[in-house]
């Protein structure tokens, strides 16, 4: 670690210092970069073999891969180059992988909506048949022998009856004479030869991580580099009236106090503006920041009070809405009269908190821009940054670093065009470190949601009739002022695709305005719509006295595919994805069973409570078992997860992931509520924006991850939309006491 | 001036006495490894080791720091080869993997004052340090296979 090391000739630099530039020092070129070795531009290419921009083989052997989307923890680094590893039939041993700078050529990059692996699967697989075959036809032509008589073992060419071998990288620079095969020519392995695919592999940099090597953003560091805060406008829209620009420089290490211009129309990824300190490290920066007195003229958002805004939420949920899917008319069927539920949902707004916060560090030099940073979206840093700058996104070269949690907020780069922007007026190298108060007092927060549900129930106790209208503000707002209504897209998500066979049903939406940015969240409208119709169906259940998981298997009705053709309304899914209620079943039965649904002896105060969905194509059933106290305090001994999301790359890491969601859905569950007072936001740190702790978690999480031939569906996302109402259906289990608004850390549960 | 010992390494300081030991780590001395997650003592991202008790480094002014021996995780084993850090690989805890140096020194910490930690032990060692990603079980395990492994 402390060894110097020539660094110059490596690529991943380039840019960030100048070109030719000797570099030789550990301090300013930390061991974790060079060990994350990301963002090289280029080094697949320079490869002696490189059949494709996604996979580069060197004569010693290495081969060179390439990951293209961000790495937050969702393990889509290392799932999709061991897809490509086992069609190449490669040495995972011997394999390194290279983060992609941002770049058209790569197709998508934003790393949200949990379909790494199902977008890019094939032309991995394709990726890495190719170079096989190109290895193999250099070795048939070396051996002058038929191609067809050639197989590969791992690295390795053989030709069985001569007992020739030849190691890949042998065969690097005669393979990259041999024509690239077309599409049709390639094999690939039948299922019983995949080495890694299905089977996983642990995170190519989890040696890294444990030694404090790994580079995240926050690490990233240039030479003569300087170090940014920004106090950004308390209300959305504020511009800044007055400030001190002296007082900052009394504080030791500040250098420069800058005026950031706000957005223009839609916030959208635009900087929110406000004033930057620019210091010589990042507490000063933050000291300096605290002498700002920055006074800040009103915005039309200084309105946002959380309490009356709830109010007028709930009252539009109360009143007809644009009905976005209908079936029969569930109105003449209310008007029968019998028995009728009625309910209101709430969910207050989440911040992301990621435990790095967002940073950014930017290197502009006249008409060219580099960029190191923790981004979902390293294209989108590509245009805001050009946008700001004035230039044209090639210009702008985004190094994708690792990323500590993104959940959404990192697609968002509005931070690092605040870092461009330093940059440019200071004429240095300038990070911009957001502190957690920047995190949670400035977010795109995910969406509050009122939700009115209602439903009458037949003799069998059975829906004859489902209404539910949400209400949000949309996170179309972020990007066109005015909107007011969720799109397709989120009402897609657990609202217009319920899958329950009824005679008569409707959902609408309702209008809400927005006076916050509004952004995407790990499983974003998912959450508040599955906590709704996943808690109502428990209600009905009860109503009807019914088992809830027998309920669910009932409402589900009939084995099908659910397609918009034969249920207008439900939103269309990718082909070979269609809604499949068998896999939901399943996956309802499976958890069931795994839980000791109905057979286990739970004491007093102890519950179970269950829920199902299916979101970004992947099926999810999980049962929570709760025990809350006579204190009313909740504790949360076991959780059992089932899900079927296709073929599962990296069985083991997705398990990782559904654990994780349990934890994620218990922290927005207990405590997660963002609020505003007079337009600021009332939050600021983990103190009182908590985040569940080891004490508080789920205790124990059983995932059972089913193996599925069916295409590759999302696994970063979908375990949490269950969570919260499977929870909260178990405390109406244990206590009696139905939840309907989130979070349970309002709630008195202790013995009346 | 100030002086310590850093993982071994004798450094003076005479920058501002009340910076916080985290930034002079990180943007001082470039090691970063230990992160930071909230400046107030909250999260225990940045947590390291002063005279072999796990601090926050993010309330440690230097002035407090001065005298002491800090290891960081960059100082835990050169190689990734403390029993915690081993035992946190085979049982692949981490996920985006943030958080992992705090908890590692923290569970360090634990383990070297209490080699069989019960669950209450180490829900109160590590109730300080959160992670977002919720690698907790598999934190808990860890702990409990390294104890396994020096038993
Ligand atoms: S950064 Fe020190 S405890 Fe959070
Ligand atoms: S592994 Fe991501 S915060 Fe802990």
């Amino acid at each position: 670690m402390n060894e110097i090391t020539n660094v110059s000739r490596r690529g991943f630099l380039q840019g960030v210092f100048s070109a030719g530039a000797l570099v030789l020092s550990v301090k300013l070129v930390p061991q974790s970069l060079l060990a994350a070795e990301t963002g090289a531009p280029g080094t697949v290419d320079q490869a002696a073999f490189h059949p494709s921009m996604w996979v580069g083989i060197e004569p010693d052997g290495t081969v060179i891969i390439v990951a293209h989307r961000s790495e937050m923890g969702s393990g889509s680094r290392t799932a999709l180059p061991l897809v490509l590893a086992d069609e190449l039939d490669a040495d995972w041993k011997r394999v390194r992988i290279e983060q992609a700078i941002g770049d058209k050529r790569y197709g998508s990059q934003d790393t949200d909506g949990s379909h790494s692996v199902r977008d890019f699967y094939q032309p991995m697989r394709e990726a890495g048949a190719t170079a096989r075959l190109m290895l193999v036809r250099a070795a048939a032509k070396e051996w002058g022998v038929p191609e067809s008589e050639c197989e590969t073992d791992l690295h390795t060419v053989v030709h069985k009856s001569s007992g020739k071998k030849a190691d890949y990288g042998k065969l690097a620079t005669a393979a990259a004479q041999v024509p690239v095969p077309s599409k049709d020519e390639l094999k690939f392995k039948p299922k019983s030869a995949w080495r890694y695919v299905a089977k996983g592999s642990p995170s190519y940099d989890l040696d890294t991580i444990c030694c404090g090597k790994a580079g995240y953003g926050m690490d990233a560091q240039a030479e003569g580099m300087l170090f940014a805060a920004v106090q950004h406008p308390p209300v959305l829209g504020s511009k800044v009236k007055s400030y001190d620009d002296k007082a900052p420089l009394q504080v030791k290490g500040v250098q420069q106090v800058i005026a950031i211009d706000g957005f223009k129309g839609a916030p959208a990824f635009q900087p929110l503006g406000g004033v930057a300190v620019v210091a010589d490290n990042t507490w000063s920066a933050f000291e300096g920041r605290k002498k700002l007195n920055a006074t800040w003229e009103n915005s039309p958002h200084s309105v946002y009070n959380s309490d009356e805004y709830k109010k007028d939420l709930q009252k539009t949920a109360r009143t007809a809405g644009k009905v976005s899917r209908i079936k029969g008319d569930v109105d003449a069927e209310f008007a029968k009269g019998g028995k009728i539920l009625e309910a209101d949902y709430y969910a207050p707004h989440l911040a992301h908190v990621s435990m790095e916060p967002p940073v950014a560090l930017a290197d502009v030099r006249g008409d060219k821009a580099v960029i190191w940073t923790s981004t979902q979206n390293p294209q989108a840093v590509q245009e805001v940054v050009g946008a700001q700058l004035g230039i044209p996104p090639e210009n702008v070269t985004c190094n994708v670093a690792l990323l500590g949690g993104g959940f959404g907020r990192k697609s968002k780069p509005d931070y690092v065009a605040e870092a461009a922007i330093l940059s440019k007026k200071t004429g240095k190298p300038v990070k911009v470190t957001w502190s957690r108060e920047d995190d949670i007092k400035f977010g795109y927060y995910h969406s509050v949601a009122a939700m009115y549900m209602k439903a009458s129930l037949g003799a069998d106790g059975m829906p004859t009739a489902w209404l539910h209208r949400s209400v949000f503000p949309p996170i179309g707002s972020t990007f066109a002022e005015g909107a007011q209504y969720g799109d397709a897209g989120e009402l897609g998500m657990g609202w217009t695709d319920v899958p329950y066979q009824l005679a008569n049903f409707r959902a609408e939406v309702g209008p809400a305005v927005n006076h916050v940015r509004i952004g995407w969240y790990r499983s974003v409208a998912n959450i508040y719509h599955a906590f709704a119709v996943q808690s109502f169906t428990d209600e009905l259940a009860h109503a009807a006295g019914k088992d809830p998981v027998e309920y669910r298997l009932a409402l589900l009705g009939d084995a099908r595919k659910i397609t918009p053709k034969d249920t207008p309304g439900f939103p269309e899914s990718p082909a070979g994805y269609e809604y499949d209620t068998a896999r939901l079943r399943r996956v309802i039965e499976l958890a069931a069973e795994q839980s000791g649904w109905g057979k286990k002896k739970l004491g007093k105060g102890r519950g179970l409570g269950i829920a199902a969905h299916r979101s970004f194509l992947t099926y999810v059933a999980t049962v929570v078992e709760v025990e809350v106290n006579n204190q009313g305090e909740i504790k949360i001994p076991r959780v059992d997860t089932v899900l079927d999301a296709g073929l599962v790359v990296n069985p083991e890491q997705t398990r990782n992931q559904f654990e994780g969601a349990a934890v994620f859905g218990t922290s927005l569950a207990r405590y997660g509520e963002i609020t505003a007072k007079n337009g600021v936001i009332e939050q600021s740190n983990f103190n009182d924006y908590q985040i569940a702790r080891m004490g508080d978690a789920p205790y124990h999480v059983n995932v059972r991850v089913l193996e599925s031939d069916a295409p590759p569906a999302g696994v970063g996302e979908p375990g949490v939309p269950p969570f919260a109402p499977a929870l909260c259906n178990a405390i109406f289990a244990a206590t009696g006491k139905r939840v309907r608004e989130l979070p349970l850390s309002k709630i008195d549960f202790s013995a009346a | 001036m100030l002086r310590l010992k850093v993982n071994g390494v004798e450094r003076t300081f005479d920058g501002d006495s009340q910076m916080p030991l985290l930034w002079y780590l990180r943007d001082i001395l470039g090691l970063t490894g230990t992160k930071y997650g909230c400046g107030m003592a909250l999260c225990g991202s940045c947590t390291v080791h002063q005279n072999g008790k796990a601090v926050r480094a993010c309330v440690v002014p230097m002035s407090k720091a001065a005298g002491s021996e800090i290891r960081t995780i960059e100082g835990l084993s050169s190689d990734g080869s403390h029993p915690v850090q081993k035992a946190w690989m085979k049982i692949n805890v981490p996920q985006c993997g943030y958080c992992q140096p705090g908890q590692i020194m923290q569970a360090a910490a634990l383990f070297s004052s209490n080699h069989h930690p019960t669950d209450a032990q180490i829900d109160e060692a590590m109730a300080g340090n959160l992670c977002r990603c919720g690698t907790y079980q598999r934190i808990r395990a860890a702990i409990k296979d390294a104890a396994g492994e020096r038993a």
